[in-house]
């Protein structure tokens, strides 16, 4: 099932993040092909597929950390161009957090948490902190604020991550396998963080084998293989009742182990 | 099923821990550490009496002239009449507590980098790079405030070669961080330009450098327009270790993982709100060993003005070394050279310890 149709329609509809017919070449390699998806604000998306199909691109794209070459993007109806000063803006409202946390080993907890605001932002240095400590509260790790990311386990250093993007007070939250780099036993608390998160109504996208999680709070699964979305549908559906073959063979391989 | 007993932590056995353990880890481990114990303490015994013979318990300390100096030991009283050309070169003596207040500064401002406690440390740390130097040089060449003007021709020893590793240090390590960024960076103009900085700069010898800034550069540039033979040396020193410093940072740079820049490009910082904030304090302290090797290859190497008749301290003692008065002394002096350059070689090797340790924040990710 191909994509929903792109309709020449900005911010005024509400949609978070619109992406028409995007393609994107790493070199010769034609890693997304026609790419389009329409994200409405609060909504919540869990992007899935085999490794190289180009799910993380695909979000990374939003945030301008991967240039597409052909097609449009817009998030919270501004389009990605080369214009600089768009990019800076679209960051933003776009927070992100990464697989492998990309926390800054050389500043502390709360020091990675005030920076952008302070720097981007251009919030007073209290503020900032005050603004660090709320967000350190709600994914529970408030009393490390002062120690430095190396001296955290890694599901810690994750939700430090979740609350360091929250401190901009992103519109958009991209999460790119925040749990695969995680043991087991780190991984509920930080699908916890995000549940509650998606709970609030934040617009979230994110590439995740976490089932469970895309069962529970997901409004659309989307499945991608080789570069294109290859099936879109609300969970129940998307699990139940795959239409293609090729997601049906993905959710077999992932559920029946 | 047996049920699980926790079992309590001992001490460590006693022939791991304590001197007997620390002998037994990294003195007698295995046969071939056993022998190059046994050798590197013969070679001790060997070498270490002679050189404390010469150097302290048959040394002459005491006298004023060359009648001073008997016995095979060292004559330190040759390098005590001429300290004050050694540290001062030809500067004029009724000036030298201009020298002397100079050092004090440096020295009120260095040792205090070297403890944590003390209060406004980072301050004085700021000011020792930026204010210091300018107030220096006019403390030192003077014409302002009634002090009398010293040409520059005037100055050397160990003042000189103070000064232009200082200069050297403190120039050369912001722009070795612009040629380095710039010679990562996007844009083809500036990094070709970088590139062709760094590569030229560092494939010519700091000697044929010197020769063109005092003998070359002066056949160029139009008529009666000169400057400052010193002036030259110090700019084709910065530019030559400038080059140098950019590649140990840009080796720092290329450590740093990608995800750091995603990281902060995704928070919205701009490119040198990322470079300042998150790359480069990151990449300094991965090269921290390898900017203070600079630093030290640059402050030895400050010797090479000689070449070109600036008169450091190397120079200071070369000459006095020829004095008819003093025959036999040039060990003498050519210890102490290598003394003065080893203590200030020696002191910045401590501090970047100190910084490596103060800066690690734990494990990297």
């Amino acid at each position: 099932m191909p994509a929903t149709n792109a309709q020449p329609s900005p911010n005024k509809s509400g949609l978070a993040v619109e992406i028409k017919a995007m393609h994107k070449w790493y070199g010769q390699f034609h890693v997304l092909k026609d790419i389009n998806l329409e994200v409405k604000q609060g909504e919540r998306i869990v992007i899935c597929g085999p490794s190289g199909s180009g799910k993380s691109t695909m979000i990374r794209c939003i945030n301008r950390l991967e240039e597409h070459q052909e097609g449009q993007i817009f998030v919270e109806g501004i389009e990605l161009t080369d214009d600089l000063k768009k990019i800076d803006e679209i960051r933003r409202e776009v927070g992100m957090c990464f697989q492998h946390f990309n926390l800054f080993p050389h500043l502390t907890v709360l020091e990675n948490c005030t920076l952008a605001p302070i720097w981007v932002r251009k919030m007073p240095k209290a503020q900032a902190e005050e603004v660090a400590m709320k967000y350190l509260e709600r994914v529970k790790i408030k009393d490390q604020a002062l120690k430095y990311p190396g001296q955290l386990s890694g599901g810690q250093q994750q939700r430090v991550a979740i609350a360091r993007s929250l401190c901009m007070s992103p519109k958009i939250m991209l999460f790119d396998e925040p749990t695969s780099a995680l043991d087991p036993e780190m991984i509920k608390e930080v699908l916890d963080v995000m549940v509650e998160l998606a709970n609030e109504g934040m617009t979230m996208l994110c590439v995740t084998h976490e089932m469970g999680f895309a069962k529970m709070v997901a409004d659309r699964v989307i499945f991608m293989d080789a570069g294109q979305i290859v099936e879109e549908n609300e969970p129940n559906e998307f699990f139940n009742n795959p239409q293609n073959d090729r997601t049906k063979l993905f959710l077999s391989q992932i559920l029946d182990h | 099923m047996s049920g699980f007993t926790e079992i309590k932590s001992r001490p460590a056995p006693v022939s791991t821990t304590g001197t007997i353990g620390w002998i037994r880890q990294n003195l007698v481990s295995t046969p071939l550490n056993t022998l190059s114990t046994v050798i590197g303490l013969y070679l001790i015994y060997t070498f270490l009496p002679p050189v404390l013979d010469w150097a302290i318990f048959s040394a002459n300390f005491l006298g004023t002239d060359e009648h001073a100096c008997n016995g095979g030991g060292a004559c330190w009283v040759f390098v005590k009449q001429r300290a004050s050309l050694f540290i001062y070169g030809f500067y004029p003596s009724e000036e030298y507590w201009r020298l002397d207040l100079v050092f004090a500064l440096l020295a009120i401002t260095f040792v205090p980098q070297f403890f944590d406690a003390f209060p406004y440390k980072k301050w004085f740390g700021i000011f020792s790079i930026t204010g210091l130097p300018v107030i220096s040089f006019f403390i030192i060449s003077g014409g302002v405030l009634g002090l009398e003007h010293v040409e520059t021709e005037q100055w050397g020893g160990l003042s000189l070669t103070l000064i232009i590793a200082f200069v050297g240090i403190v120039a050369a390590l912001p722009f070795g961080v612009l040629l380095a960024l710039g010679r990562r960076s996007n844009m083809p103009i500036i990094r070709t330009m970088c590139v062709i900085f760094i590569e030229v700069w560092r494939g010519v010898p700091l000697i044929s450098v010197l020769f063109m800034a005092s003998v070359m550069l002066p056949l160029f540039l139009p008529e009666g327009v000169t400057f400052n033979k010193l002036l030259r040396a110090m700019i084709g020193i910065v530019m030559f270790q400038s080059a140098y410093m950019a590649e140990v940072i840009r080796g720092g740079l290329q450590a740093i993982p990608k995800g750091q820049y995603e990281a902060a490009s995704a928070l919205g910082l701009s490119y040198w709100r990322s470079m300042t904030f998150i790359i480069l304090p990151q990449a300094l302290k991965l090269v921290i060993p390898g900017i203070v090797n600079t630093f030290i290859a640059l402050f030895k190497d400050t010797t090479l003005v000689l070449i070109i008749g600036l008169f450091d301290v190397l120079g200071a003692v070369q000459s006095a070394i020829v004095d008819p008065n003093w025959p036999g002394v040039a060990t003498e002096g050519y210890f102490f050279a290598g003394f003065c350059f080893w203590i200030f070689c020696f002191t910045m090797s401590r501090y970047s310890m100190r910084l490596e340790r103060k800066l690690h924040t734990g494990h990297k990710r």
